[in-house]
């Protein structure tokens, strides 16, 4: 299914798609994309088949069902109705009564049974949004659908390989595909609408939405028209895209060369295209659609699906609160860089929301998640995390001993005060101790002593450091306050 | 001696081993001896199963002497070339399959197994169940055993012909348009096809799945109630099996016809082509029916003519589709020398599928082709529909529906095969019943020039008891049992 563009929601202008000829304007473009996700279950669509990690050995995740052997029978996967239908709700649409499954037929290797588990007229749901910064992004649809497998050729392409492999590992894995409206005007809001959506979904749980490990695959439909023209150009739809900054700069160079099409007097053919990462540009893809009629008709195999509304009723109200109201909570205590980076993650946020109510300092704490958190990806329970920025806070530890603590807390699971304890890393900030160190120090940097004597306050700096190198566990105010004193 | 043992029913069987009279290895042994016998004029059989009837009468037999023997403990069966059966060469009765053994056993099969039946071999069948007369076979033709210059009917040809021979107590088949109780008609055994969803197809290569049902072959409605009874019930791994229990087929199954309403169809009583000698074996049956109390009423299913033409729709539609996964790359017959892919399923297909199967792919593809869709398969579905309620309408009139079999007894070899329209025909009574997905019997009932004629009985949905009834009420006034052909 690909997300048309026959009914742009854009106000009326005379007619103007991208047509040959002359135009000295502004084009505007026009993008829809199409997303695949792999919703987050144990086993595949259809059959008891575990869902193989990447790098697992082909075809050690198969069964008699997911090989398309003679005589077996689908049997949906609950976990994959209850993702796709909690995506659905999160993207605000309608869930019809009657949904089916339909077959799409067409014969290829990486496909065992020469058909593909689809929905055609009857999709689990509808008429939804997102709301993307300012644009409210419609979707179409949002249906379930199960993966083909993977082919591997020795040589070229299929076509032209002497020896081709199939592995039939993600034959079968289920996958939700979310069809937006051509609502998006740039690579900026198509990027931005991928990853709120990739947001959105972990969010909810439905999906871990990693695009690296093809979880995720947005698949952009591109056209342009002269600015202010209503009626729509012809689209190209772009395949092979790997990561969200691969969205971005296919979608650039493919406007770039729809605009240079047309202003050379050329057309723009409908048609997929490739995105090659290795030259970072499209080219043309002998299209399956142009060739195949995939004779739709309703799966014998498996009865229309009656969902049942209490249940559709329960997981809606299970729904967490959606990414766009927490990201604007928080823009009222934080500055948009860490919100982009905290809002954008439900763990990151549940963290901070959580450590800050256990009464830990909300700026600290969003600094430390931002800059400790995030990068390591690992996450210590908001409890522990409170109770460490707190310490922190307080002039107890360091940063350096709170990082080293912090990484022993996650590892073994214990808290940060008692590591804290153990080490000893609690700060000294008794005066009479720090005092004896402070007048070592002195003594042993004459010049630097002397030099901010004489007013170079910068020599202060070196002072300190030989302190901390003495004493790491000094309580860094204290200590500067001692030798404040003693220079005076 | 061992002429009797194969002319047995399960109960007298079973009554025998029971006792100790005999083992399930003598039985099995007899019926190996009378295989040798018939079977090469016959040719029931495609292949046999050694390893597994002396394995399972060795089982059986230790059953029955500790006391435990399960309901089917020790009798020999057969099972048409459909029903995957573990390490067995399963094959559809079709070139593209040869050599194909499933890695696993289908549903049905495996709760026969489970109740302690005894596999002799794989019953020969039109090429994936398609056809009237067992001469679409990728083998060879099998024989009437009662005229062995005439059919057996078909698809399920084998079967029907094995117990009909004495080379098999019961027998197992499928029925998508009358497969099981036509060719039970014709040789003259016991032939049921449940509601649809009462048996699971798991394990059943499917010709079309909206129609196809899994029944038993016997020699008596006794054997075939315990037999259909032993196979139902809910399938976790098919969607469209019912969770009604099993045994309830048999619930009320006893007790006579007095005061049930029988309807006759008079499309069905008057249909075109039916023989003379036919209809007065059926004028014979209601004879004896209203004799034992049953009120026969003129019922009417006025979409009766549309029948065959929705049937020779959606049934070529969806095995279209079935039929895709035969490419020749994961199993059966491969081309593997042609230039390329597509080259390489052209050659498979062309090679391995015989005249009727490519005939009715190319039927079912064309049917549901993009523009044509609407045309055809929709409108077959509206038929579908119509076809439904006319039988809805037709159950507020009576309690079950009766009729011939086939308009006409087993005709000779070859008389249809240039004449495909004809042998479409052979269905024209059975395929409303599979159209519908109600239940429906063959049993004896007397001949016509010397062949055997089925009378058929029709139930409302999940109304097997009501079949059985009638069945039962019919054997048992008539004395008309099922009797083994001599052959040679």
């Amino acid at each position: 299914m690909s997300s048309g563009q026959d009914n742009a929601p854009t106000p009326s202008v005379p007619r103007g798609g991208a047509a040959p000829g002359e135009w000295g304007g502004e084009w505007e473009v026009v993008i829809g994309v199409e997303v695949h996700v792999q919703p987050k279950t144990l086993t595949k669509m259809f059959c008891g088949c575990g869902v193989a990690p990447l790098n697992a050995p082909p075809n050690t995740h198969v069964c008699e069902v997911c090989l398309g052997l003679p005589g077996v029978l689908p049997v949906p996967n609950r976990a994959a109705v209850e993702a796709c239908l909690k995506t659905a709700l999160a993207l605000n649409c309608e869930i019809p009564r009657h949904t089916k499954f339909d077959r799409k037929n067409y014969m290829y290797p990486d496909l065992p049974k020469g058909y593909q588990i689809s929905q055609y007229d009857l999709p689990m749901s509808i008429n939804g949004f997102l709301e993307v910064g300012t644009r409210k992004v419609r979707i179409r649809r949002v249906h379930l659908e199960e993966d083909t497998g993977k082919l591997i050729h020795a040589g070229d392409k299929l076509h032209r390989a002497w020896e081709s492999f199939v592995d039939l590992n993600r034959a079968g894995v289920p996958l939700m595909e979310i069809v937006s409206e051509p609502d998006l005007r740039s690579a900026d809001e198509a990027r931005d609408y991928a990853m709120e959506l990739r947001t959105l979904l972990r969010t909810i749980g439905a999906s871990e939405a990693d695009m690296e490990k093809g979880q995720l695959r947005a698949e952009p439909n591109i056209s342009i028209r002269r600015a202010g023209a209503d009626e729509l150009g012809v689209k190209t739809e772009l395949k092979n895209i790997n990561s969200f900054r691969a969205l971005h700069r296919a979608i650039l160079y493919e406007v770039d060369r729809q605009r240079q099409v047309v202003e050379s007097g050329g057309a723009v053919v409908q048609e997929t295209r490739g995105w090659s990462e290795a030259e970072q540009r499209t080219f043309s893809q002998r299209s399956k659609e142009f060739a195949e009629d995939y004779r739709y008709f309703p799966e014998p195999d498996l009865p229309p699906l009656e969902l049942d509304r209490a249940w559709v009723e329960e997981l809606r109200a299970a729904l967490p609160e959606p990414p766009s109201v927490r990201r604007a909570r928080l823009l009222e205590q934080l500055p948009a860089t860490h919100v982009a980076i905290i809002g954008a993650d439900r763990e990151l946020a549940d963290l901070y929301e959580t450590a800050v109510a256990r009464g830990a300092p909300p700026a600290s704490t969003a600094n430390w998640i931002v800059n400790e958190v995030a990068p390591s990806g690992k996450l210590l329970s908001p409890e522990s995390l409170a109770e460490l920025m707190k310490l922190m806070h307080d002039g107890n530890v360091t940063r350096d001993q709170a990082r080293e603590a912090y990484l022993e807390a996650v590892e073994t699971g214990r808290t940060p005060a008692e590591i804290v304890a153990e080490h000893g890393y609690a700060q000294v900030s008794d005066e009479s101790e720090l005092r004896v160190i402070a007048e070592a120090v002195i003594d042993a940097n004459p010049q630097a002593a002397t030099d901010y004597r004489a007013g170079k306050k910068q020599a202060m700096q070196a002072l300190m450091a030989d302190l901390r190198k003495r004493a790491p566990q000094a309580n860094p105010r204290v200590a500067s306050e001692l030798l404040l004193r003693l220079l005076a | 001696m061992s002429d009797d043992l194969t002319a047995l029913t399960i109960k007298d069987a079973s009554r025998l081993l029971r006792l100790g009279t005999i083992s399930a290895a003598d039985l099995v042994a007899a019926h190996v001896e009378r295989i040798e016998r018939v079977d090469p004029h016959v040719k029931a059989y495609l292949r046999f199963t050694p390893e597994l009837w002396e394995k399972q009468a060795d089982e059986a037999d230790r059953k029955i002497r500790q006391g435990d023997a399960p309901p089917l403990a020790g009798i020999p069966l057969a099972v048409k070339d459909v029903l995957c059966v573990r390490g067995v060469e399963t094959t559809a009765g079709s070139q593209i399959l040869k050599g194909f053994r499933p890695p696993y056993t289908g549903t049905a099969v495996g709760r026969l197994f489970e109740a302690g039946a005894v596999m002799l071999g794989v019953t020969n069948c039109d090429e994936f169940a398609m056809g009237s007369s067992t001469e679409n076979s990728g083998y060879f033709p099998t024989r009437n055993p009662w005229d062995l210059e005439r059919v057996p009917g078909g698809s399920s040809g084998g079967s029907a012909a094995a117990v009909a021979a004495g080379e098999a107590i019961v027998a197992l088949g499928t029925d998508t348009g009358g497969s099981i109780r036509q060719p039970a008609a014709l040789c003259g055994v016991v032939g049921m096809k449940p509601t649809y969803g009462r048996v699971s197809r798991y394990g059943l290569i499917a010709f079309a799945s909206s129609l196809d049902q899994v029944g038993p072959f016997a020699r008596s409605v006794d054997d075939a109630a315990i037999t259909l009874a032993l196979m139902s019930g809910y399938d976790p791994l098919d969607a469209t099996s019912s969770d009604r229990p099993g045994m309830e087929v048999l619930n009320n199954s006893e007790g006579g016809v007095k005061g049930m309403r029988l309807g006759v169809p008079r499309e069905y009583y008057d249909v075109k082509g039916i023989e003379p000698g036919v209809k007065a074996a059926i004028d014979a049956a209601l004879f004896i029916l209203r004799r034992e109390g049953a009120e026969i009423v003129d019922i009417s299913l006025p979409h009766t003519d549309y029948g065959l033409a929705a049937y020779y729709i959606i049934a070529p539609a969806e095995c279209s589709s079935n039929l895709a996964r035969f490419d020749g790359v994961r199993y059966g017959l491969s081309e593997v020398d042609a230039p390329n892919i597509t080259d390489e399923y052209l050659q498979t297909r062309r090679k391995g599928f015989g005249t009727e199967v490519r005939r009715r792919v190319m039927l079912g593809t064309y049917a549901l082709s993009s523009g044509y869709y609407d045309a055809y398969y929709l409108k077959a579905q509206k038929v579908r529909t119509l076809i439904k309620r006319d039988f809805d309408d037709a159950f507020k009139k009576c309690d079950a529906i009766v009729s011939a079999t086939s308009p006409t007894v087993a005709f000779p070899i070859g008389a249809k095969t240039q004449d495909p329209l004809s042998m479409y025909l052979c269905d024209v009574l059975t395929l409303g019943g599979n159209l519908a997905g109600l239940p429906g019997i063959s049993v004896p009932c007397g001949t016509s020039e010397g062949l055997p004629v089925g009378f058929q009985v029709l139930g409302p949905q999940w109304g097997e008891s009501v079949v059985l009834r009638v069945a039962r009420a019919y054997e048992a006034a008539s004395e008309m049992r099922a009797e083994v052909a001599s052959v040679v």
